[in-house]
């Protein structure tokens, strides 16, 4: 857990989740009782450690003594941790959750954790280049342009087995060599940091906690394929990341790794940031080429593949973040050490993050080929409060549900596309019996029916009418022969549509129908939501054993549905209820019962 | 809501255009910034805005309108002094995130994507904040509120002020 240290340090993690948490108001509270006690403490600012659980996350290391990590920290705790931990030299029992001697139970979630990508994340300061280079950054760039053809590089890479982190997994090395060997002497090399599948936080995690890693392995690329500029195209929902990355290039610029002359060879690479305005379909190659030309982010038909004809008609790399980031461990380490982690057509690891109904989530990086089982029970912590697992959603609204019968495959890019979802670029998001998966596929079709960019009739109007389908589903208006209607049109879009938010558009849509019938027939026939999620199709009622006749809902119902006498059981009029739920939010007896 | 454009607003925003166009410069692909840098100092693309930014980046109108009517960054509307997010991304949907937005909506007496009567606030519904892991999320300019309930969202909207 890093090196030893010669005065006290104290490292608050201050990624986008954490100052969501509040860690910025822990930052200022500790600031100030190290200035009140005048103690000679360092306080140092860190990205996101993956315990997005316990933020905010509070390091503290002392000269010779070992090093902790709090979680939950609020700023009322600043005084307790200065005054019993840095100066007492007795760590904070009660807020602990990692500690050297490895017994804590957040101790699990590192366990099982290979950390090759964020290996910097939560360690360093993302804004600090001498830290990055502390640890070892810029000696693969260095290694790259000084000791090595860029042809040498290609094959490091491609030997290394490691594929696009972006959802697809072309492999890398075949990229770059394609990109490299494409006539023309001016080519660009692009970072796609478009990250907008929900509930994925992978590449904002990596670039507001080690940006540095994801410049230097775009300049390696760049050095590889002989392009002499950059562009990195990031969400502008990430306001931190493109602060953080704009510090990085500034720095970068000036030690000499990026500009004019890169360490003093023939190579040059000028990197800029462009920010994205709000269009999913650009997370596809050629609609984010177009949106860097500033046009509409619509994709076009390849081949030509942007390897040949990119960005303003010239051979061009684009590669996602995690993939970028790789590329410095892979060429530090070599080939053979990555590819010793994985399967045998999955090398290295994935990051993913980890969210929904899970006791710990947070952002984890695993090796290839561990089971879904293991990362979301022993790294994840299973699903909290009593209730049972029912499918994991892997890869966004390109990918599908997962049920429980495939719990034990590997994470491995073949074995998952087996199961109707794909890997993605890494959200998973675990669902538990409250989740209902008619309302999951229809909130995923919401989505692209949205972000539809409108080219291709099937993707435009296809989508919408699949959206229509399940809308009178969970309104409780289905028909028979609605699934096999959604079914058709499915794979008709799948077939029928350019790029690939369009060919996977329906995926939530078929696996959920593949794996949770049940549920829909229990919508269509019954006009019942077995998870108890579609309002429609609920009933709300007084569980008359239990109400006390306090009068609290009967005062917080807005359609006057609920009556009664103080003290007596209330009851609700079905006529009047709007089903808003207010009545059971407030109930202190839980004596409101939906059904 | 004083948001009319009268002549002197416009010839403020108009100058606001030139100078936007004057900094990022005419080269092919400076369109999208543009419109980012204007519509950050203006707040919204109003139709004359529109057509100055075509006319001094050299670029068709119906161009300049395809591109700020595609993305969804652009607000070709005028919006609250504040704007606050409301992720409706998977995790958030999972936890409750449509109770969020019944929740502000409800205290800030406005529908998903209006602006409330005093110009402060526009409520709107977006697809993914990225910090699933603290879901359910919303943003209030550059702050994010995690790990929120419907109670905890009026609170902090009621603590913010009016």
């Amino acid at each position: 857990m890093g090196a030893a240290v010669s005065v006290p340090e104290i490292t608050v993690g201050l990624s986008s989740c954490g100052v969501a948490a509040g860690a910025a108001d822990v930052h200022a509270a500790l600031a100030r009782e190290i200035e009140a006690r005048r103690i000679g403490a360092r306080l140092r600012r860190t990205g996101c450690v993956g315990m997005c659980y316990r933020e905010p996350i509070v390091d503290v290391a002392l000269p010779g003594g070992a090093r902790c990590t709090y979680g939950g920290v609020k700023p009322e705790h600043a005084a307790r941790i200065i005054e019993e931990h840095v100066i007492g030299g007795r760590p904070v029992a009660e807020l602990l959750v990692r500690a050297e001697d490895r017994t804590l139970p957040d101790e699990a979630y590192y366990a099982r954790q290979v950390r090759l990508v964020l290996r910097n994340c939560g360690v360093i300061d993302p804004e600090s280049i001498d830290e990055y280079v502390a640890a070892g950054g810029y000696d693969a760039l260095a290694k790259a342009v000084r000791a090595m053809t860029p042809e040498q590089v290609i094959a490091e890479v491609k030997d290394s087995g490691l594929r696009g982190r972006g959802g697809a997994g072309f492999p890398t090395g075949m990229k770059w060599e394609l990109a490299r060997k494409a006539p023309g002497t001016k080519k660009f090399v692009i970072v796609n940091a478009d990250e907008g599948d929900p509930g994925a936080f992978m590449d904002r995690s990596v670039l507001e906690g080690d940006p540095h890693s994801v410049l230097e392995g775009l300049a390696v690329a760049a050095y590889a394929i002989g392009a002499d500029e950059g562009t990195i195209y990031v969400r502008a929902e990430y306001p931190l990341a493109v602060k953080r990355l704009a510090i990085a290039i500034a720095d970068a610029e000036k030690r000499g790794f990026l500009g004019e002359r890169v360490l003093g060879t023939g190579h040059s690479l000028h990197v800029h940031i462009k920010e994205g305005a709000g269009a999913f379909v650009c997370g596809e190659e050629t609609a984010l080429i177009a949106s860097v030309e500033g046009r509409r982010g619509m994709p076009r038909i390849r081949p030509p593949y942007p390897a040949a004809k990119g960005l303003w008609g010239r051979p061009t790399n684009i590669n996602n973040v995690e993939t970028y980031a790789n590329v410095p461990w892979i060429i530090a380490h070599g080939a053979a050490a990555f590819a010793a982690y994985g399967t045998e057509k999955s090398k290295g690891t994935k990051v993913f993050a980890l969210a929904g109904k899970i006791a710990r989530g947070g952002l984890v990086e695993v090796p290839m080929g561990i089971t879904l089982r293991e990362v979301i029970n022993d790294v994840g912590g299973g699903v909290p409060g009593g209730h049972a697992f029912k499918a994991v959603q892997l890869g966004g609204p390109s990918g599908g549900c997962i049920p429980e019968e495939f719990i034990d495959i590997p994470v491995d890019y073949e074995s998952v596309v087996q199961t109707g979802a794909i890997m993605g670029s890494g959200g998973m998001v675990v669902m538990d019996d409250r989740t209902c998966m008619v309302d999951i596929a229809r909130f995923f079709l919401n989505f692209t029916q949205d972000e539809s960019c409108g080219k291709c009739t099937f993707c435009r109007i296809g989508t919408k009418r699949m959206l229509e389908i399940l809308n009178r589903i969970c309104e409780g208006n289905g028909r028979e022969g609605d699934v096999e209607r959604l079914q058709e049109l499915g794979e008709k879009i799948v077939s029928s549509s350019l790029c690939g938010l369009g060919q996977s558009a329906p995926n939530p849509v078929l696996t959920t129908i593949k794996y949770f019938r049940a549920e829909y027939d229990a919508h269509i026939r019954d006009r019942k939501c077995p998870a108890l999620a579609c309002r429609p199709l609920l009933t709300w009622e007084v569980d008359a054993a239990a109400c006390t006749g306090c009068t609290l809902c009967a005062r917080a119902c807005p359609a006057g549905a609920v009556t009664g006498e103080r003290k007596k059981p209330h009851s609700i009029n079905q006529d009047l209820c709007t089903k808003c739920d207010a009545c059971r939010q407030v109930c202190r007896f839980d004596a409101i019962t939906v059904r | 809501m004083e948001r009319r454009d009268c002549a002197c607003v416009d010839a403020e925003r108009l100058a606001v255009v030139d100078e936007v166009v004057a900094a990022r410069g005419t080269a092919p692909g400076s369109l999208i910034p543009i419109l980012q840098d204007v519509q950050a100092r203006v707040g919204y693309l109003p139709p004359a805005v529109l057509a100055r930014i075509g006319e001094r980046a050299g670029v068709p109108a119906a161009q300049v309108h395809g591109v700020a009517s595609f993305y969804s960054q652009f607000r070709l509307e005028p919006v609250g002094r504040r704007i606050i997010k409301v992720c409706h991304g998977t995790a958030c949907h999972v936890q409750g995130a449509t109770a969020i937005t019944e929740a502000l909506c409800d205290e800030l007496a406005v529908k998903d994507g209006g602006t409330t009567a005093d110009g402060e606030y526009t409520v709107s519904s977006v697809a993914c904040l990225g910090c699933c892991s603290l879901a359910p999320v919303m943003m209030i300019e550059e702050g994010t509120y995690g790990r929120l309930t419907p109670e905890a969202a009026r609170k902090v909207v009621r603590k913010r002020g009016k």
